[in-house]
């Protein structure tokens, strides 16, 4: 064993060294660190106990209540019997509807977001308003959408294309699946610009200086270089946009959504049922609350669900992109 | 030391091929503005065809301002106004009527930092040919091959073509560059600092390629490294805030400069 020998400096116990030890002893308790740690870790549980507690409730109580003749029943006029009823129709409702609106948001969102990062001046005031507007619309509330989407969609763009086409009985001028889509597209557009964004803004200049000095113009760089870049980044955006859309029943209220159909939605301008306003139909119009209680339970778990797939689809595609973008071929 | 073998080699090469250079890049009394500042002031030079010029001076001296107004690459940035001429092979490249995609075609440029494309290593070297217009796959691989081999790094890559360029090590990421920068046959490849970021081995490399593709092209290239200027450039081009102080023969401007300001730089003495 080495001794070691304190530095002549200080001379052999000391009362020196003696309080260079104590100095590192911890002697108070430290109250300010212990209440923090212990206030960041109860609002963590907090977290995961309200979760926890609204997905067992539901799939505790769903779990009994659903069944494959449930998801695949087109129910009879009264959905309320719990043993003939079913959510096949809310199902594809809400199903389409997530899928359209996601053909629309997707294509505009992008292109706003490349013109944003790629061809306008940062500084202009032109620039300056859209980010703005696209961030206000990020806060309007969602029954405010459904409100424009029944001004603008249905009483105005509906209405006129059924007087320039000549139908004599509303055709376009009514609720119906393409304006539903159309409202939660609007809805959803910040989402997917700000995702898209943010990966156009994360890929090094230099790529696109590599591909401008090989004297590619600047469309063949977005198309060749960026845009395959950026595609996770984009897929992201469309991920928070079916998700966010998914649960929406405000947009939809007054743009497409039906109380009862007794078919599947054929055709853009049919109207559609839809799994969010089942919920609340069902929780609200029951005559006999106890009777719909499981039936309400397993529709939730179904919108659970429905989301749960929607998002999986998502993340499966682009993790194949990922993926193919790293081995080449 | 790799580095060591080649500079006295290189020198005798410069000042052979410094006599017969005929002139290629005519720059008159060029000054470029970043906004309000001025960060070229009323430079005037000539540079020679297929041979290596390099352009020294301490950082923030405006020679990768200068290397980039010769393909134009300027241009991306706000606010930028030039006054003067550059003319290549007699046209001025500031005229109105330049297609700035063919200039850029003809002045090819290697950065500072590697940047290969996330693609394969062929695809790297083919995007500059498919976006000229060269489809045929037998064209395409033909010019690979050929790029590739011209920049030495054919034998080292020739049984992974088809793998992810980002696989590759610094060095043969900037070769791979250089590559791609001569499979469009350019007539002028532009430089900056094209091996700062290398080890001394890999750097050495790039420089014995340097003086193997003056036999084909014309090359500018910034350098922050001195003995590298003297190494490969037959001319030198010394900086200074924005002016050209000094333009001769490398071995001129190494041995015998006519200013104080080179003489004191190429020493060592400031920078």
């Amino acid at each position: 064993m080495n001794t070691v020998t304190p530095p002549e400096y200080l001379p052999e116990n000391s009362g020196d060294t003696a309080r260079l030890t104590r100095h590192f002893r911890a002697e108070r308790f430290d109250f300010g660190s212990f209440f923090f740690s212990g206030l960041t870790g109860l609002a963590t549980l907090l977290i995961l106990g309200i979760l926890a507690t609204i997905l067992l409730n539901i799939i505790v109580n769903g779990w009994s209540a659903i069944s494959w003749h449930f998801v695949s029943t087109i129910p009879k006029k009264d959905f309320f019997d719990a043993n003939t009823t079913g959510v096949l129709p809310m199902i594809v409702g809400t199903s389409f509807r997530v899928i359209m609106m996601t053909i629309f948001v997707i294509p505009v969102g992008v292109i706003t977001a490349i013109y944003l990062t790629e061809y306008a001046a940062n500084t202009s005031i032109i620039t300056r308003i859209i980010r703005a507007a696209v961030n206000n619309l990020a806060g309007v509330p969602s029954i405010v959408f459904g409100l424009f989407g029944l001004g603008f969609f249905i009483n105005f763009v509906g209405k006129n294309l059924d007087t320039v086409l000549h139908n004599t009985s509303a055709v376009w001028g009514q609720p119906a699946l393409i304006w539903a889509s159309l409202t939660l597209a609007v809805m959803t557009l910040p989402v997917v610009i700000v995702a898209t964004e943010e990966s156009l803004k994360a890929i090094p200049p230099g790529l696109r200086e590599a591909s401008l000095a090989l004297g590619a113009t600047k469309l063949e760089t977005i198309l060749k270089i960026v845009l395959p870049q950026a595609l996770p980044g984009i897929m992201t955006g469309g991920i928070l946009a079916v998700s966010r859309a998914a649960g929406e029943v405000a947009p939809i209220l007054f743009t497409g959504v039906a109380y009862y159909m007794a078919s599947l939605p054929a055709h853009l301008s049919d109207q559609f049922m839809d799994l969010g306003y089942h919920i609340f139909v069902l929780s609200t119009q029951s005559p006999n609350i106890e009777q719909t209680r499981p039936i309400l339970y397993a529709t939730v778990l179904t919108l659970l669900l429905l989301t749960f797939a929607l998002n999986i689809v998502a993340i499966i595609i682009r993790s194949k992109i990922r993926r193919k973008m790293r081995s080449l071929h | 030391m790799a580095e060591i073998s080649i500079p006295r080699v290189a020198v005798t090469q410069a000042q052979a091929g410094a006599a017969s250079a005929q002139s290629l890049i005519e720059i008159e009394s060029l000054s470029l503005f970043y906004g309000a500042t001025k960060a070229l002031k009323n430079i005037s030079v000539t540079l020679g065809e297929r041979v290596v010029t390099a352009f020294i001076g301490p950082s923030g001296c405006g020679k990768s301002t200068l290397l980039r107004c010769l393909n134009r690459m300027n241009d991306l940035i706000d606010n930028v106004r030039i006054e003067g001429s550059c003319k290549i092979g007699g046209h001025d490249i500031y005229s109105p009527d330049v297609d700035v995609i063919e200039l850029r075609k003809r002045v090819g440029m290697v950065f500072q930092k590697s940047n290969p494309f996330p693609k394969s290593i062929y695809e790297n070297v083919a995007y500059g040919l498919r976006l000229h217009g060269v489809k045929a796959k037998s064209d395409l691989d033909t010019a690979v091959e050929k790029s590739l081999r011209q920049s030495a790094l054919w034998d080292e890559v020739k049984d992974r073509l088809h793998t992810s360029a980002l696989g590759l090590s610094g060095g043969q990421q900037q070769r791979l560059c250089i590559a791609r920068a001569i499979a469009i046959r350019p007539e002028i490849i532009l430089m900056d600092e094209p091996a700062s970021a290398l080890d001394p081995i890999a750097t050495a490399r790039i420089e014995e390629l340097i003086l193997e593709l003056k036999k084909d092209f014309t090359i500018v290239i910034v350098t922050h490294n001195m003995q590298q200027a003297a190494r490969i450039s037959d001319y030198t081009a010394f900086f200074y805030i924005g002016e050209l102080i000094e333009f001769d023969t490398t071995g001129k401007i190494f041995t015998n400069p006519s200013k104080k300001q080179t003489e004191d730089y190429v020493t060592g003495r400031f920078g």
